[in-house]
């Protein structure tokens, strides 16, 4: 199968197992701003690379790079640059 | 919330062809728990040599069917999990899945609306489950869909957004085909653009809670027409997907 890095684009939606996974809990509604442009918005918003062996969240708005996570044999590594400030509230 | 993160083994009970491409799979979960409408499932599949692949799938029924679930799934081209689904799974198998997960992308009654739906292609999954759910919950909150798809024969659960429609409690639907049509079709006939969001749209102003679900170019052009036609972003939310068009 021949597709190109847009086509295979997710957003944060389609990794919101792995946050719980690696987080505890469901982070794609909480809102965060991106050190690099400021856009601020909630992490479910940014494009998701997960073609790969490790999963890349980018700013919707500029592309800079908001987390990083990969697994390795002893457990998953991650790095945030996102600042995360806020949550919606919880329901359900 | 921790139980939506463990793996359980649920079984396939019923699959439902809804196109040629697209299957709707019902599950029973021994630990079932009331989605809110939006969310997904995560699917997992184990080769016996371990290997492992993972999706996720948008849930297409209703919180209110206590027990089970439906996922949509469309037949992905190299998509290893979609192939297996497709051409593999047969009802009284049984499927790891984890869920219901996520917290942006959801809509529940409580909400109210006006609610505008746009979808492309199998993005309408998720958009369903909302719907299902405002006709269980009774809901007469306006609603409008806007639905994206290449042919008649593509329009994934066709009969029963004709039937929702018909039951004249606020829910209008809108069709664009945007490779063919068949004859006398009355609907759109091209691809979403700022002045077909406009035409379904207006009504509603800026007041409309938008959901829009499909594939990353139509979700992109579709939030940006919207938000040159006046709505805010905070009323805005997307679900993009990768290898699918309309």
């Amino acid at each position: 199968m021949e597709a190109t890095n847009a086509e295979l684009t997710l957003d944060g939606n389609a990794v919101a197992g792995t946050l719980v996974e690696v987080f505890g809990d469901d982070l794609t509604a909480a809102t965060g701003t991106c050190p690099d442009c400021g856009n601020h918005a909630a992490l479910a918003t940014c494009r998701a690379y997960t073609h790969a062996p490790g999963i890349v969240l980018r700013c919707s708005v500029c592309d800079g790079v908001q987390l990083r996570l990969a697994r390795t044999p002893t457990g998953w590594r991650y790095e945030a640059r996102v600042r995360i400030e806020g949550r919606f509230p919880a329901s359900g | 919330m921790t139980s939506a993160l463990e793996w359980q083994l649920a079984t396939v009970t019923a699959i439902h062809p809804e196109t040629a491409k697209v299957k709707s799979f019902t599950f029973s979960l021994p630990r079932w728990s009331p989605h809110r409408a939006g969310q997904h499932y995560d699917i997992r599949l184990t080769a016996d040599d371990g290997y492992r692949a993972q999706r996720s799938y948008s849930i297409a029924s209703a919180p209110e069917r206590a027990g089970e679930i439906d996922l949509t799934v469309e037949l992905v081209e190299g998509g290893e999990v979609s192939a297996f689904m497709h051409e593999v799974v047969v009802p009284g198998d049984r499927i790891e899945l984890r869920g219901p997960i996520g917290g942006y992308f959801v809509w529940e009654a409580a909400m109210g609306g006006p609610l505008l739906l746009v979808a492309g292609g199998s993005g309408v999954v998720p958009l369903m489950s909302m719907l299902r759910h405002r006709a269980a919950m009774g809901s007469t909150a306006p609603a409008r869909l806007l639905y994206s798809s290449r042919t008649y024969e593509d329009v994934i659960y066709r009969s029963e957004l004709d039937t929702l429609a018909a039951r004249g409690d606020s829910f209008e639907l809108f069709h664009t085909l945007t490779r063919s049509q068949p004859a006398g079709w009355s609907g759109f006939a091209r691809r979403i653009d700022t002045r077909m969001l406009g035409e379904v749209s207006r009504l509603y102003g800026a007041k409309a809670l938008t959901f829009i679900c499909g594939p990353t170019a139509l979700v992109e052009s579709a939030a940006n027409g919207l938000l040159e036609l006046g709505l805010k972003s905070e009323r805005i939310k997307t679900e993009r997907f990768g290898p699918s068009g309309t």
